[in-house]
């Protein structure tokens, strides 16, 4: 049956960084997982050599043309001549490295209120959580947005039979779907929710909008739970809400409204600024915290949410009860039920569900769940002319490249100025052969710059192809790329990633 | 020579403490930093009050103004003034490379090279200024079999100008050269009278000898503008007071383009400044003798030469940086920054060919502002707009090695009032104001540098500022498959790749042999002889001269060797000649009314046979000149079948009995009235031109095919025109005939009337030749023995050798489908020793060879077209036959 290998393999794949690479729960797991667990040192040689050996070396239109199978890019559609809003546009793409991708992408800009809405995804576990959210959270963040008027508008033409308003123009690339299935059940989730603002909300009120994220947030991770509970008659519905239920997923959203840029995070998504300093170089200035084991904060929070009794377990090995990587995570429902509830919902569950080692393992040391949330945290910027641009990806692109390295080649992409200093032999004593090393080296740099029309393309290049000298090297490029589906993800994650620029004459005028 | 020297003490007082000082520092060659003491010279040289008056102002004092001088002194002229903005050779002069090298693409060009080396190597003993002159001779390699050919053409060329060169081996290279890795080279031209020299210095030796002969050189003094009056200069304004002057000389290198546009009346000089970069390493170890060769690498792109024990080497990258597009004062001159990153494919070049040079040390990457023009050639000669405005610049880089013998040219040309030599190909009325785009130029000189060292193979076309002129017809003809090659900024068919046909990408089709064009040019070639085609032929320069009186026919008469009071609606091909009977132009006249007439001249004379008309014509309001290119399009419809074509579009019989050759007259072709059809084709064969005011242009072309269907129309380019006018051995003016050319020599005597009522211009010269005889003749020549598929395809400018000795050279060449063989034409005379004049029987009895890059093929000579070719008499006996049979 497609669906049960799919999860299968997609369980298998991610499972072996994201939940855990101890013998007790690798041993019951089934061939294909032991196949693409990585084997320590020499063997992870041995096998990156062979592979590249039976791999072919691909020509650089073929590299190109998997580098920009997702890319999309959106500008923002001028009026007059001029762009009024402070975002120019964004680039996108991303980069496989499960199969299939994990990773999803949202982009949207706000029809009933003011702003955009951009967010990188990562799954684990399977796709079906991060799924999920790529359709579902800007609803529910474009609705906690609305003001009680416009709540209460929908709410009537809904009630009457009218046409509604769209909420969100979505910007999206043909590979980003949209399950049809169950849109039906999401639907009254999200105006479930509605009603319950409109109930709670008193009229002229202005939602605040870290406010607004934190309960969007809050409210899509509850429902996804609730629909899991509760179940669907559709047999197909049923499976999938608990599939999204069980699966897990990071969300990193920015919204951005004129100069106010805010970045909701839960989980290890990242959402990097960057930055021009008056010399025109780019620095990187951090906007998100990763929810992970190593950071301090983090694993206090964690502590203080649990009995001291429990110190040792909650954070093991960095990992969330020795297990889950993120602290903060969308669905992954094993490590928020009661282990009763989980037991209750796999046994009255679809068969292929209760027969999943996976699903039906309970975490060790459970003892007072929930251990995890979706609550995210949420970090509001004032944005500055010298902002130039806002990096948003999934940590696929964050452990390949430095968040400096990776502002550094954006930004030089974007300005198509390579802030290279001229070089000047001034009173140095440099031979012919060594100047030409030299600049032979700069050019290598150069050359890669303008092969893209997508600065997010361009990052993945640098991420997947740069070599020791942080250059491209289409000869590592070719062999990352054409590695075999059960390979590549032991040398990359999947790679998400949103490059937002702003328009500095906007934001300078406000 | 002594006197010189003696004379150089006798110098204005200008020059004295510049002279000292840069003898006591030549020394340590401090032409490429500033040196305090010139500056101090040249702020004494200041002080020196400028004349309020003068017969010559040249402004610029680099190596092309201090040659005009120098020159302009020789030739006897008195009260020259130079005026230098800066300091004598302290722009393009003071950082050149300093090489002088003949290996130039056209003979022009290698002769003034040739001339200029000769000038610098006797120029220390003339002025006693140490020029650095060293004759190192030069190296072109050639890194493969194109290139090589290429070298082993110039190399036949160089041989009729009595150039010494030989092509050599590799290994030869090794000998000549110690740096050299020779193994990726397939050979190489060894050019032993190659020099270099200092070019400031030279510079300085030109001023000095200028100086001595009493040319008066002020420093620091810039020109604002020029004066003009009635169309003459009259003076200068400059930023010293005001120069009452005759003549004025712009060589104003890299700001002359300014410097024309500030003249009271507008002068465009279409030149634009690129960067340009070349490296200087410490001395080697050994040092490297003074005397190595130069090197040109030109598929490296680099050249090398010996610089104080080490090397200097620069070169013409493919990614060339225009400079200075909006003018002067956004960069110094001398402020020019080094970019590595740009040199280094030029620096890789070099590492490649002298891999030794790997552990050499730098010195400096000096950035030389360098200007180039349009079409790779310098510009020269007197403009159209302003007499008495001459304009020398625009060298290509070439500035040293042109210098000497452009000055010479020039000056000679303001001493006679004509140049001394066939330079048309760098007269600056080749362009005109269409040229002067900054857009234009700017993009047009990124192509023209990396052009000087690229390939060039026969009929390579720009690429960029291209579309600039179009007929209406651009379009159609671009869909159905029209290649274009553009002349005088017009887009010109070249030929129509059929449907489905693909030709090889631009590239790949570069080839000394046999074209991937071929079938398709034979096959319009093979329509016009048997069907009939359409060639848009609408860059025509075209104009119209009338007036109330006989005027306008008294003024042709004047201008034409042929009669033109002919009965109205009769055209005649006539030569423009000059005092010397040669051709200053070549054209068709038609007498559209009693007192006005319609004259047809190639496209790049637009601008010159306009001044040229202008230059004769009486200042009468009744007389007027009009330029009428832009308003008519022509069509020339050849080929036996055009008679049909348009009398079915016009119910009016064509035939030749109701439409003889060489006969306009106004008519309607479709529902367009007032189309000028004329019965004749530019090549021999039979058909019309059609002159269609343009906004009939699309319906006449539309009706033309849709009836031209049944007989088979197509449309044809330049190249099927080529080749049938060819081998019908027409001459066309600038390719054929130039100014040194009169029709006895060229067997046109029958276009020359020496009987006509008036005299015209060239008259007494021609009578004079007639008399004497000719000592140079047109011929055409058939190759024998060549194979079209595997040999080397003749061009222009192969040696015609006649039992065995050098005899001329050939002006064109194209392939004669008709005949299935190549067709040369060119000009022969007689060997030196021999009677310098030329007879029927020395062409007819002598064994004719053609040398194609170093080898030779026997060619059959002919003085007369084959008079088979023209199939008139063949068609006439038809329509014969044919009405005979329709009278039955």
């Amino acid at each position: 049956m497609p669906v049960t290998s799919q999860l299968f393999k997609a369980l298998g794949s991610r499972e072996i960084r994201k939940i855990c690479r101890s013998a007790v729960l690798l041993r019951p797991l089934t061939a294909p997982w032991q196949r693409s667990c990585p084997p320590a040192g020499a063997g992870q040689r041995h096998g990156y050599r062979t592979s590249s050996e039976r791999c072919y070396n691909l020509t650089p239109p073929q590299v190109n043309s998997i580098l920009k199978a997702n890319e999309y890019s959106f500008k923002v559609p001028e009026f007059d001549g001029k762009n009024v809003s402070s975002v120019a546009g964004f680039d996108s793409n991303q980069l496989p490295a499960n199969a299939p991708i994990e990773d999803r992408r949202s982009a949207a800009t706000c029809l009933q209120t003011r702003g955009m809405l951009m967010g990188v995804f990562d799954g684990h576990a399977g796709c079906a959580c991060a799924q999920a959210l790529s359709e579902r959270l800007f609803y529910y963040i474009a609705v906690s947005l609305l003001p009680h008027e416009t709540l209460l508008e929908i709410e009537s033409a809904m009630e009457a039979g009218r046409p509604v308003q769209p909420i969100l123009q979505w910007h999206k690339h043909p590979n980003d779907y949209f399950s049809k299935e169950a849109s039906r059940l999401y639907f009254n989730s999200l105006r479930t929710y509605w009603q319950e603002l409109i109930d709670l909300n008193n009229p002229g009120e202005k939602p605040d909008i870290k406010e607004a994220l934190v309960t969007a947030f809050k409210r899509l991770d509850s429902d996804i739970s609730l629909e899991a509970q509760v179940g669907d008659p559709n047999a197909f519905l049923n499976y999938w809400v608990l599939r999204v239920a069980f699966s897990g997923a990071t969300a990193c959203v920015a919204h951005v409204d004129g100069n106010d840029l805010h970045i909701a995070n839960t989980g290890d998504g990242r959402a990097v600024l960057g930055v021009q300093e008056e010399d025109g170089s780019f620095t990187a200035h951090t906007l998100s915290n990763d929810h992970n084991g190593q950071n301090e904060d983090e694993v206090k929070r964690v502590l203080s949410e649990h009995p001291p009794s429990e110190a040792k377990t909650v954070v093991k090995q960095d990992r969330l009860l020795g297990l889950l990587m993120p602290f903060r995570a969308f669905g992954d429902v094993k490590f928020k039920w009661s282990i009763d509830l989980q037991k209750r919902v796999l046994e009255s569950g679809p068969d292929q569900l209760y027969e999943n080692e996976h699903t039906k393992f309970i975490p060790p040391n459970y003892h007072t769940p929930p251990y995890l949330t979706a609550e995210p945290e949420v970090i509001h910027h004032k944005l500055r002319p010298q902002d130039r641009f806002l990096v948003l990806a999934t940590d696929g692109l964050w452990e390949t490249l430095h968040r400096q390295e990776v502002v550094r080649i954006v930004g030089e992409y974007l300005t198509g100025v390579h802030h290279q200093q001229p070089i000047s032999v001034g009173g140095y004593r440099v031979t012919l052969g060594q100047m030409q090393g030299l600049l032979m080296e700069r050019r290598a740099r150069v050359s890669s710059t303008f092969e893209d029309q997508n600065a997010a393309t361009h990052l993945i290049r640098h991420a997947v192809g740069n070599n020791e000298f942080g250059t491209v090297d289409h000869e590592r490029l070719s062999k990352m790329l054409s590695l075999p589906e059960e390979l590549a993800r032991m040398y990359r994650d999947d790679i998400t990633i949103i490059i937002v620029q702003f328009n500095p004459h906007v934001i300078g005028a406000q | 020579m002594r006197s010189c020297v003696r004379s150089s003490r006798a110098l204005s007082p200008v020059l004295i403490p510049r002279l000292l000082s840069d003898a006591s520092c030549w020394g340590a060659r401090r032409s490429l930093s500033c040196s305090p003491r010139r500056l101090t010279a040249a702020a004494e040289g200041n002080s020196a009050p400028l004349p309020s008056q003068a017969r010559v102002v040249i402004c610029g004092g680099g190596i092309v103004g201090t040659s005009v001088a120098y020159h302009l002194a020789k030739l006897g002229w008195t009260e020259v003034v130079l005026l230098e903005q800066g300091r004598l050779g302290a722009g393009t002069t003071r950082l050149c490379a300093g090489i002088v090298s003949v290996a130039k693409p056209i003979f022009i060009e290698s002769k003034m090279a040739d001339y200029s080396n000769t000038l610098y190597e006797r120029l220390e003993e003339e002025t006693g200024v140490k020029t650095g002159y060293v004759r190192t001779g030069s190296l072109c390699l050639a890194q493969n079999q194109d290139r090589f050919i290429s070298l082993k053409r110039l190399a036949s060329r160089l041989k009729v100008l009595g150039i010494n060169c030989s092509v050599i081996k590799p290994k030869e290279v090794a000998k000549l050269h110690p740096l050299v890795n020779i193994h990726d080279l397939v050979g190489a031209l060894h050019l032993p009278g190659d020099a270099v020299v200092s070019p400031p210095d030279v510079c300085h030796a030109l001023a000095v000898a200028a100086a001595s002969h009493g040319v008066q050189i002020h420093e620091r003094t810039s020109v604002n503008h020029v004066l003009v009056e009635k169309g003459h200069v009259t003076g200068v304004e400059t930023d010293r007071g005001p120069i009452e002057c005759e003549y004025f000389v712009n060589c104003a290198g890299q700001w002359a383009y300014e410097l024309g546009q500030v003249s009271e009346v507008k002068v465009s000089v279409p030149l634009h400044g690129c960067e340009h970069f070349y490296l200087l390493t410490k001395a080697l170890e050994p040092p490297l003798q003074p005397s190595t060769p130069v090197l040109m690498d030109m598929d490296g792109r680099i050249y090398v030469r010996a610089w104080q024990g080490g090397i200097l080497s620069g070169g013409f990258e493919k990614n060339p940086k225009p400079i200075f597009t909006e003018g002067r004062n956004q960069l110094e001159i001398q402020n020019m920054q080094e970019d590595w990153d740009h040199f280094e494919p030029m620096l890789s070049a070099l590492l490649r060919r002298m891999p030794s040079l790997d552990s050499c040390e730098i010195h400096q990457l000096v950035n030389c502002p360098e200007s180039f023009t349009p079409d790779m050639r310098c510009l020269m000669g007197e403009t159209t707009g302003v007499h008495g405005y001459f304009v020398l610049a625009g060298m290509n880089s070439s500035g040293l090695s042109f210098a000497g013998g452009a000055g010479r040219y020039l000056a000679e040309w303001m001493t006679f009032g004509y140049p001394t030599d066939h330079i048309w190909p760098l007269d600056i009325t080749r362009f005109g104001n269409l040229q002067s785009s900054r857009t234009f130029l700017r993009h047009r000189v990124m192509e023209v540098m990396p052009l000087l060292y690229e390939l060039k193979v026969p009929r390579w076309d720009f690429q960029t500022g291209r579309q600039l002129r179009t007929s209406p017809l651009y379009d159609r003809l671009d869909t159905q498959g029209a290649r274009w090659m553009e002349k005088h900024g017009f887009e010109r068919a070249k030929y129509f790749v059929p449907a489905g046909k693909d030709l090889l990408a631009l590239d790949q089709s570069k080839t000394f042999y046999k074209p991937d064009w071929f079938d398709i040019v034979g096959a319009e070639v093979k329509c016009c002889k048997e069907a009939v085609c359409v060639i848009d032929m609408s860059s025509f320069t075209k104009f119209e001269l009338s007036s109330t009186g006989d005027q306008a026919l008294e003024l042709l008469q004047h201008l034409c060797a042929n009669d033109l009071d002919v009965p109205v609606g009769h055209i005649v091909h006539t030569g423009m000649l000059n005092e010397r009977g040669g051709y200053e132009n070549d054209c068709s006249v038609v007498r559209i009314s009693k007192n006005s007439f319609f004259i047809i001249s190639p496209t790049d004379q637009q601008v010159r046979c306009w001044a040229w008309i202008k230059k004769h014509m009486p200042s009468d309001p009744q007389l007027h000149l009009e330029d009428v290119s832009w308003k008519y399009t022509a069509l020339n419809l050849i080929g036996p079948r055009a008679m049909d074509v348009l009398s079915e579009l016009s119910y009016v019989s064509m035939t030749p009995e109701h439409f003889p050759s060489l006969f306009c007259k106004e008519m309607s072709v479709g529902y367009a009235n007032g189309i000028r059809v004329m019965s004749m084709t530019h090549t021999g064969e039979p058909g019309f031109m059609l002159y269609i005011p343009i906004e009939y242009a699309l319906h006449v072309y539309n009706e033309v095919m849709s009836v031209g269907q049944k007989y088979g129309i197509r449309n044809a380019g330049y190249y099927a025109l080529r080749s049938l006018r060819i081998e019908k051995f027409f001459a066309f003016w600038g390719q054929d005939l130039d100014t040194f050319t009169t029709p006895l020599e060229c067997g046109r005597e029958f276009r020359v009337k020496f009987d006509k009522d008036t005299d015209f211009i060239g008259r007494a010269a021609l009578l004079k030749q007639r008399q004497e005889g000719v000592s140079r003749r047109f011929i055409m020549l058939v190759l024998e023995d060549h194979d079209a598929e595997l040999d080397l395809w003749p061009w222009w400018g192969e040696p015609i050798y006649r039992n065995g000795e050098l005899a001329g050279v050939t002006t064109s060449s194209a392939y004669s489908y008709t005949l299935e063989r190549h067709v040369c034409l060119g000009f022969v005379s007689p060997p030196p020793g021999a009677p310098p004049i030329i007879t029927p029987d020395f062409i007819n009895r002598g064994d004719y060879e053609v040398d194609i890059a170093g080898q030779r093929y026997p060619a059959k000579a002919k003085l007369y077209p084959f008079s088979s070719l023209f199939t008139q008499q063949r068609r006439r006996k038809d329509d014969m036959e044919l009405s005979n049979f329709q009278g039955k």
